[in-house]
């Protein structure tokens, strides 16, 4: 959880380069402030390094495997490297940041959780960990979400979470995370708002990806065991707000060695008005909180991005992102759904592993590039595709 | 002397400061409406800047901001029709907004604008102190704008100190912990918050907002204000009548009992 990045690390007014910062209502700066003092500060006592770390092991089930995936190493002729971050408890890499969350609202006295969530991953995972320590979860769900993601709402329901439809706007992520943000604006002493990705007001992308970077470090590790080497020469992983991306490209940040890919939905294709790539489509502006790229009108009206995964179909990326756009560091892709549910079928039929849709994105990156045989590629396998199988079965091809 | 300072200078007591979203319920209302509110005898007059995502608002203010949205109201046609202001409205008119169909405009352009067309002041909930001191004072300044910032019950003595440096024009006293939205009574410990901000004898006059929706609301928060500011009432009215007469009606009952 250290800061790892010399280049790439949050200022300290929460900019990475010209993105980030706290661009908040003055009714949640107390809120904000608070945590911005004592984040870092909760984060850095042992009793805390020993809570996270026994939970990620015993709970969460980590460290995840590495796994050398070797028939698809073998069709694009070098090392392919999963990270099954799907193999967490929960489906996906989102509990690593329910896990820390949770722990820092208990030190800071808080006894309320809320949260937003698009495809339901976050809210599953924020009412997991709220289970787990005894404390009352709201969620906060767009009403079309609500009536596409059936299973995950009846999850959270089962988890003992309230679940509350946001019915304004276009009712999908952008207005569960409105809807959030002014249920903290209306409860601000006794609750937590449990932000599921590097988006938000400073300092939730930094302590969002402080607890995603165990992804990172234990590839690092895993990597030396397996191939005498701890960096890789590609990380590839799809991003919506960018809490797996970061997670697996943060101890390779400051090495330029290190390739790091980011795979963005491309819906239907950049041209054709049903999309979510925001490096392609977006430009600079500000939306919950942080300055970064946004989908949006030339008036300056958030979009409502496209894309066949409820979990990359938000029209902004993590301010981090946006600067790793900008600096160059990182490689932005565009994939589009059908390439996405291609790579799904391959990975399925080729490892035997069904991956989430947002996760096949980041497999997708595949047929965009091309390796040296000796080439070790990292790709992130945020989540299962479990919760997809309405998707995978509706889209039929298979 | 800008006109906002000039109404607190001239009236001390019980100003009334109305809000309403450009471009509702019509896209040519604008004008309209301010002149109405201004004839009605508002003391100060808010023009709210739809954006499609206003977290510090209520369902009313939400709605009436889509609804604008939907009628096709953009930033530079509400400009536009801030054109004829001046030879419609006398009293100070603000603008509120939040920042990102500001920032695709430009905010120098913005402010230009603004003060071309007889804007005396701003808010814009989600800037933060810093940024305006660093990079938008002197513009804000070099045009005339007053930037008014917001307190909440739950803003420390010190930052309220630093509001009261930094704010021109008023400090807009945010009644509760809450989004916008009409409530039909003040609770007593909202009073106990506005006698602490009144005997806390701050440079800046005081207005409270959020939850102010009739006479009674008004007058118990004029107790401890200058003056206090209506939003989602008014869009409730101008909901089922926005007619001058209406707003007349409105406005009156809100100052007279």
């Amino acid at each position: 959880m250290t800061q790892a990045s010399e280049k790439f690390a949050v200022d300290d007014r929460g900019y990475y380069g010209k993105f980030g910062g706290s661009y908040i209502p003055e009714m949640l700066y107390p809120n904000v402030e608070e945590l911005r003092e004592r984040y870092l500060q909760i984060m850095s006592t042992p009793d805390f390094k020993n809570q996270f770390d026994q939970l990620l092991k015993d709970y969460v089930g980590r460290p995840t495997p590495l796994y050398y995936a070797g028939r698809l190493s073998e069709k694009y002729g070098t090392k392919i490297y999963l990270k099954r971050e799907d193999l967490c408890h929960t489906g996906a890499h989102k509990v690593n940041n329910t896990i820390g969350q949770i722990l820092v609202a208990k030190a800071l006295g808080k006894n309320k959780i809320i949260a937003e969530t698009g495809a339901g991953q976050h809210g599953v995972a924020t009412a997991t960990v709220c289970a787990l320590m005894g404390l009352e979860c709201i969620v906060y769900m767009g009403q079309l979400d609500t009536e596409r993601q059936k299973p995950n709402v009846e999850r959270m329901k089962i988890l003992g979470a309230e679940v509350r439809p946001a019915l304004s706007g276009s009712q999908t992520l952008k207005d569960a995370t409105n809807e959030a943000m002014r249920h903290w604006i209306n409860n601000p002493v006794d609750t937590h708002y449990i932000i599921g990705s590097v988006v938000g007001p400073h300092p939730y992308p930094d302590m969002v990806a402080r607890f995603q970077s165990v992804i990172s470090a234990e590839i690092k590790t895993q990597l030396m065991a397996q191939e005498g080497r701890s960096n890789p020469d590609v990380v590839i992983a799809c991003v919506g707000g960018g809490s797996n991306a970061i997670g697996a490209f943060y101890h390779f940040l400051d090495h330029s060695s290190v390739r790091l890919v980011a795979t963005e939905a491309a819906g239907l294709g950049n041209d054709s008005g049903k999309s979510a790539a925001t490096t392609a489509l977006g430009n600079e502006g500000i939306l919950h909180g942080s300055k970064t790229l946004l989908m949006q009108t030339p008036d300056g009206q958030i979009v409502e991005p496209y894309s066949i995964s409820a979990g990359l179909d938000y029209p902004g990326i993590g301010p981090i992102h946006a600067h790793l756009f900008d600096s160059g560091r990182g490689e932005f892709v565009s994939v589009t759904d059908e390439e996405a549910m291609q790579a799904g079928i391959l990975l399925s039929r080729s490892e035997g592993i069904i991956p989430a849709i947002e996760t096949a994105h980041a497999l997708a990156a595949l047929e965009h590039m091309s390796f040296a045989s000796d080439e070790v590629v990292v790709i992130n396998l945020s989540g299962r595709g479990d919760k997809d199988l309405d998707t995978y079965i509706k889209w039929g091809k298979y | 002397m800008n006109r906002i300072d000039q109404a607190f200078q001239d009236k001390k007591q019980d100003l009334l400061n109305v809000y309403f979203t450009a471009g509702y319920p019509e896209l040519e209302d604008t004008i309209r409406i301010a002149k109405s509110l201004d004839e009605a005898g508002a003391d100060v007059i808010e023009i709210g800047i739809p954006f499609s995502d206003p977290i510090a608002d209520g369902p009313t203010i939400q709605d009436s901001s889509q609804k604008a949205l939907n009628n096709g109201m953009t930033l530079a046609i509400l400009l536009d029709q801030l054109k004829d202001l001046r030879s419609q409205v006398t009293v100070p008119v603000l603008l509120m907004g939040y920042l990102n169909p500001i920032i695709q405009f430009g905010m120098e352009k913005f402010c230009a604008k603004c003060k071309e067309v007889g804007i005396d002041g701003l808010i814009l909930p989600d800037l933060p102190m810093h940024e305006y001191i660093d990079v938008y004072k002197t513009l804000f300044d070099k045009y005339e704008l007053h930037n008014i910032f917001l307190i909440t019950p739950q803003t420390s003595e010190k930052r309220i100190r630093e509001i009261d440096q930094y704010s021109r024009g008023f400090i807009y006293t945010v009644s509760s912990a809450s989004t916008t939205g009409a409530r039909a009574s003040i609770s007593e410990g909202q009073e106990d918050y506005f006698k602490r901000i009144r005997d806390m004898k701050l440079k800046r006059p005081i207005m409270i907002g959020f939850g102010i929706s009739n006479h009674d609301t008004f007058q118990a928060a004029c107790q401890y204000a200058d003056g206090a500011i209506i939003g989602s009432a008014f869009i409730k009215v101008l909901d089922n009548d926005s007619t001058a007469m209406s707003i007349k009606k409105f406005v009156t009952s809100v100052k007279v009992k």
